[in-house]
């Protein structure tokens, strides 16, 4: 059914396939725990006394808090504690503070109001989980509903809700300037007046969730000496650590958490909300806490992926050339921002997509409605964008006439190119992807258009930055006054930016002495001196003149043949693909090879490389010591 | 009533690691008194094979065989700060601090092997079988484990390393969008086929053929896994997945498996992988993370398949048999666009002839 | 509420407990018996991830309750290796990387062992069959289709 080839004959320049470890099918250092079921997830740690903590929900969209009740449910069997609001030392964070971005805008447990049907009013805890659900249904809150708005569009209206009193305007206040985050490069509105065809759509992607099998949970419990132990689930296990330690306002050597394994994530075990409740449970009651999702939960109330839409106008040449193309997109983030806000920002440095065009602008807006928070998944602040990008080009695709793998290649970013956030574009693999997905469907390709390479661009204007029409429009405030209607970028520009205006490039921090700087001769690809190497190393020079034994993929996975790029022509046929041979020593003078100083030159491919250690997926790995006739399969995770 | 091939195309590149910077890893390394090596981490492992692949990378660095290392990855008492596991962030951020970590404890034992053999360090090479000897004369050497002996009962010395990867944070210019989003890319390109039944208005994905460019297959089997499983969620989230299907209204939201839905065993799709590699220049061994972005292209290529074979604009995700029917009612039926896209079979044929 | 005494075998394990009436077998299991082997993702008979079996047929164990356990034969993936030595299910899951974040993969195994054990050469469509009650997030199920028929293969060979 499915079929994996390793094209080496691709990039094989840039790449030493000699490597003892990198490049190996090794066996998962996991797997063994796993096939025998001893893998210790977050639930697998048993506690004596072990709490179960449930929460209180709200049923509205938006309410007031007028009242909580909780003196039925305080006296349920087996209830130890009701928890509310004033519980929380310090109940109000918002996830990215830990590295300064945005402003303190979500209570662990609301307090005032409800801003999402679902979110935390109290908790129970309770000796078993059946007990703490009883004890949930007998909390009484007295709500006053208020007027809710779920869409992003509605809810940029002047007379829209208010969800979030932190964010007045419904929206993320970026750099303290704008409600949303422009990109600007070159002139649309100049190049859509000379364009041939404009073309213009809407997209939308509904929440998705992220549905790891394994719902998102901690167990806390007291350690010795003041600490509590936190075992997790989470994605980041020092977000959630300090999380914790913020709104438990405890000092985070008190907290000592244990997790790095995960039954599935995607995204969706970020938002560290279960590890503070369960240590807040612990710190109240003194005993071992289970706080987990159920997976309704995890549904509907623990974060999605976020809805977004997004609207792109193209303006396209007759022959394909696309000269200019404006976006305009909103994220839902709901009621709170957790990641949203910087997942635009990757939105917008990823604009237009993986081509060059030489006039961009773009306003993407990060809205507040009354839904449950978004948070990240796989391919954040990508996914969505690129649904919309690729549907589109398959639209300029059907004005124009020209095929859509053509249109693809012929506007496709390549090395040296510059891109609209202002830095040149490297290690680009664009077109070779094309090419090969195109030949191995059979898709033709023409002769030039299969010649194509990645390495070619950056000639003439595609290595420069336009002169940019800017404006001001969308100050904080001005769209809840009535005063910015238009969401999209401005037809008006107010200010130009030169040509050729940009930064520098941030690179790595070097490392912090010499002694971690592994040796370039054992990198395994050619590097440039700015890159990791410490000041005081020269830059290593490639000589390109040795050739190294190239190793294809055989010995991992039989390549499947198929046409290498250049052979995609016309009459590429699945039925007699040319076979695909692996680069002889004669065919590959630009091979990559270790420095000429390298002490051990490949001489000959007979010689050079040693005996190969097979490869033994049946040997499992074992840590220590094995006794005879013990299984090496008892863990000791058990805590009684 | 009829069924209807269509092939659609999508391409996309994928950023690797956390926009803007500013999202340490670090990793400690260490060696056990016979030469095994723990490395430990606060990074997680979900699945993605976190642990996997930096023992890997530190095997690499070390020039140790990777049985001879162990990665424990996540106590905070133990495992030195990282960002977590999110944003493609795992294989190039951790996998460099690990590269670092585990150069420096490299360089303990190189050093350590000299005074044993008496000769310069810097003469000295691994075979990446467990032993050390002098650049050139293979009898002259010392396994890792009696080096690790002696460096910890004769030479009182440490066999271990410390590393961190940092790109520091920058921001973006609020009126031109000007950033240093991320510092490599990913790339994929895909053809996909599907059959589309204009009476019931369910799609069904035939076949992919795909490319997917990752800078250095480090583990291939893992990156393999990355490149099914992501696809397979592709399709999940192109034909089913929402938790609220009439968005923005909030009704008829899923609230368990048997009404969020996704493809099952039964629904797996041939797929045709190639795999390149163009090594980045900062990303460990040239590596960057494909877990992200191989979901991507799906989405989009579905959809333009859709429109090849019945002429439906789907611009809603997902795209559901509702979608489909009300977009046929709108056009009056189908209108299968075709094209010389090396379809095998393109057109249409009537139901029970697929 | 009074508990009630419980007994059933458990891996070849005599078991006894005292549960709470209407507890489900897996928490039972998990939290009375200690096989922490079977996973909890759902708790509504959605995900196949508690699926133990019960004299070798498979239950959904989070929607069966604890008494139906009683003197009857429970399986679970914590017995499934004999010793150290791995079940060639295991084998087949390992070596065809048919697990990632391995939350699904014991739940997965006690349903391809069942099906295993009734039908030793299972054709792909009874395997897809078999496991169509267990959901896994990561994989995209294919490998764990193969490592399955993998295994029969073995199986059969060891016994041919």
């Amino acid at each position: 059914m499915t079929t994996v080839e390793f094209r080496k004959d691709l990039f094989a320049d840039e790449r030493d396939d000699t490597l003892h470890e990198i490049g190996k099918p090794t066996i998962r250092q996991d797997i063994l725990g796993h096939v025998t079921g001893r893998t210790p997830y977050f639930d697998d740690h048993l506690f004596d006394g072990l709490l179960h903590m449930r929460a209180v929900r709200s049923p509205h969209h938006h309410a007031r808090i007028r009242n909580i009740d909780t003196s039925r449910a305080a006296v349920m069997p087996g209830v130890r504690r009701v928890v509310t609001a004033r519980d929380v030392p310090v109940n109000l964070n918002t996830l990215l503070s830990l590295i300064n971005f945005g402003r303190d805008d979500e209570p662990l447990c609301a307090h005032d109001k409800v801003r999402f049907l679902g979110e935390t009013v109290a908790w129970i805890i309770a000796d078993t989980e059946r007990q703490a659900r009883d004890a949930v249904a007998q909390v009484r809150v007295d709500y006053d509903p208020l007027p809710h708005v779920l869409d992003v569009e509605e809810a940029l209206k002047p007379g829209a809700p208010l969800v979030n009193e932190v964010y007045p305007n419904n929206t993320f206040d970026y750099h303290g300037k704008y409600d949303h985050q422009k990109l600007r490069f070159g002139d649309v509105n100049a190049a859509f007046a000379r364009a041939d065809h404009i073309v213009e759509a809407e997209y939308q992607m509904s929440p998705i969730e992220q549905a790891p099998i394994e719902t998102c949970g901690a167990i806390a419990a007291p350690e010795q000496n003041g600490r509590y132990v936190c075992h997790t689930n989470t994605q980041a296990l020092f977000f959630s650590l300090g999380t914790t330690a913020k709104l438990l306002d405890m000092a985070s050597s008190r907290l000592h958490f244990i997790g790095g394994t995960s039954g599935g994530g995607f995204g969706g075990k970020v938002d560290s909300i279960v590890e503070p409740t369960a240590v807040l449970g612990a710190v109240l009651t003194g005993r071992p806490v289970r706080f987990t999702w159920d997976r309704y939960e995890e549904m509907q109330v623990g974060a999605p992926r976020g809805g977004e839409r997004w609207r792109i106008k193209d303006g396209v040449m007759a022959d394909g050339s696309i000269i200019a193309r404006e976006f305009t997109g909103f994220f839902d983030s709901g009621a709170y921002m957790r990641l949203s806000p910087y997942a635009i920002i990757k939105a917008a440095g990823h604009l237009p997509g993986p081509y060059s065009i030489p006039n961009i602008a773009a306003n993407v807006f990060c809205v507040v409605t009354n839904r449950t928070p978004a948070t990240a998944m796989r391919g954040f602040g990508i996914t969505a964008a690129d649904f919309a990008i690729e549907c589109h080009m398959d639209r300029v695709s059907e004005v124009t006439g020209v095929d859509p793998i053509a249109l693809r290649l012929k506007n496709a970013y390549r090395d040296g190119d510059m891109k609209a956030h202002r830095r040149v574009a490297k290690n680009t693999a664009l077109i070779e992807c094309c090419q090969v997905a195109a030949g191995k469907a059979g898709w033709p390709l023409s002769a030039d258009l299969a010649a194509m390479t990645s390495l070619g661009g950056g000639q003439g204007d595609r290595a420069l930055i336009p002169e940019t029409a800017t404006d001001e429009e969308g100050r904080i405030g001005e769209r809840r006054a009535g005063r910015a209607p238009d969401t999209a970028p401005s037809k008006r520009p107010t200010g130009r930016v030169a040509a050729g205006q940009a930064g520098q490039a941030v690179v790595a921090v070097p490392v912090q002495n010499e002694d971690m700087q592994i040796e370039v001769d054992r990198i395994g690809h050619a590097i440039a001196a700015s890159h990791g190497a410490p000041v005081a190393s020269p830059a290593p020079t490639y000589a390109r003149q040795a050739i190294a034994p190239q190793r294809t993929g055989a010995d991992i996975v039989p390549p499947r043949p198929a046409a290498p790029p250049q052979a995609a022509p016309v009459a590429a046929s699945r039925a007699a693909p040319p076979a695909y041979a692996p680069p002889s020593q004669q065919a590959a003078p630009s091979a990559y090879a270790p420095p000429p100083a390298a002490p051990t030159p490949p001489a000959s491919p007979q010689a050079a490389p040693p005996a190969e250690k097979p490869y033994q997926p049946d040997r499992p790995f074992s840590r220590g010591v094995r006794k005879p006739g013990t299984s090496p399969f008892l863990s000791g995770t058990r805590r009684r | 009533m009829a069924i209807h091939r269509g092939r659609g195309f999508a391409c996309i590149n994928y950023p690797i690691g956390m926009n803007l910077g500013g999202d340490p890893a670090q990793a400690l390394v260490h060696s056990t008194p016979d030469g095994k090596f723990m490395v430990a981490l606060s990074a997680i492992d979900l699945g993605q094979g976190m642990k996997s692949v930096t023992r890997q990378i530190a095997a690499e660095t070390l020039g140790v065989p990777v049985e001879d290392v162990y990665v424990d990855t996540a106590d905070s008492d133990t495992g030195p700060h990282d960002m977590g596991s999110f944003a493609s962030r795992g294989t190039h951020r951790v996998g460099n601090a690990v590269i670092r970590a585990s150069a420096e404890a490299r360089k303990q034992m190189m050093e350590a092997a000299a005074d044993e053999l008496e000769v310069n360090a810097a003469d000295l090479t691994t075979d990446g079988r467990g032993n050390i000897h002098v650049k050139g004369a293979p009898s002259r050497s010392i396994t890792v484990a009696d080096t690790a002996t002696a460096a910890q009962f004769k030479q009182g010395r440490t066999l271990s390393g410390r590393g961190i990867f940092l790109i520091p944070p920058s921001d973006a210019d609020p009126d031109t969008g000007e950033m240093t989003p991320v510092t490599c890319f990913a790339h994929a390109a895909l053809v996909i086929d599907v059959i589309v039944d204009d009476e019931t208005g369910e799609v069904e994905v035939t076949e992919i053929n795909s490319a997917y460019e990752v800078g250095r297959a480090l583990n291939p089997r893992l990156v393999e896994q990355q490149l099914i499983g992501g696809a397979w969620m592709g399709v999940s989230h192109a034909l089913y997945e929402t938790t609220e299907p009439y968005y923005p209204d909030r009704s008829h939201g899923p609230e368990d498996f048997n009404t969020y839905l996704m493809p099952g065993p039964g629904q797996i799709v041939p797929h045709h992988i190639a795999v390149l590699e163009r090594p980045a220049e900062d990303a460990p061994f040239g590596g960057k993370g494909p877990g992200e972005m191989c979901a991507n292209p799906v989405l989009p290529a579905i959809a333009n398949a859709i429109y090849n074979a019945v002429g439906v604009r789907c611009d809603r995700l997902p795209i559901t048999p509702e979608k489909v029917l009300r977009g046929l009612q709108a056009n009056g039926g189908a209108r299968p666009q075709g094209g010389n896209n090396g379809a095998t079979q393109g057109g249409s044929m009537p139901q029970g002839q697929r | 509420m009074a508990k009630v005494p419980l007994t059933f075998t458990l891996n070849d394990a005599e078991i006894g407990v005292f549960v709470v009436p209407g507890s489900n077998l897996l928490d039972v299991l998990r939290r009375g018996a200690g096989d922490l082997t079977p996973k909890e993702g759902c708790a509504q008979g959605a995900c196949g991830a508690c699926t133990v079996l019960i004299d070798g047929v498979p239950h959904l164990s989070c929607l069966t309750l604890a008494e139906m356990a009683e003197g009857r034969r429970i399986s679970t993936t914590g017995g499934l290796a004999v010793g150290p030595e791995l079940h060639p299910l295991q084998t087949a899951f390992m070596e065809g990387f048919a697990a990632q974040c391995g939350f699904c993969t014991a739940g997965m195994l006690m349903s391809a062992k069942a099906l295993l054990d009734q039908t030793p050469n299972p054709t792909r469509d009874q395997v897809i069959e078999a496991i169509s009650g267990n959901l896994c997030r990561c994989t995209g199920y294919e490998p764990i289709v193969d490592a399955i028929l993998t295994a029969a293969a073995k199986m059969q060979g060891r016994t041919a």
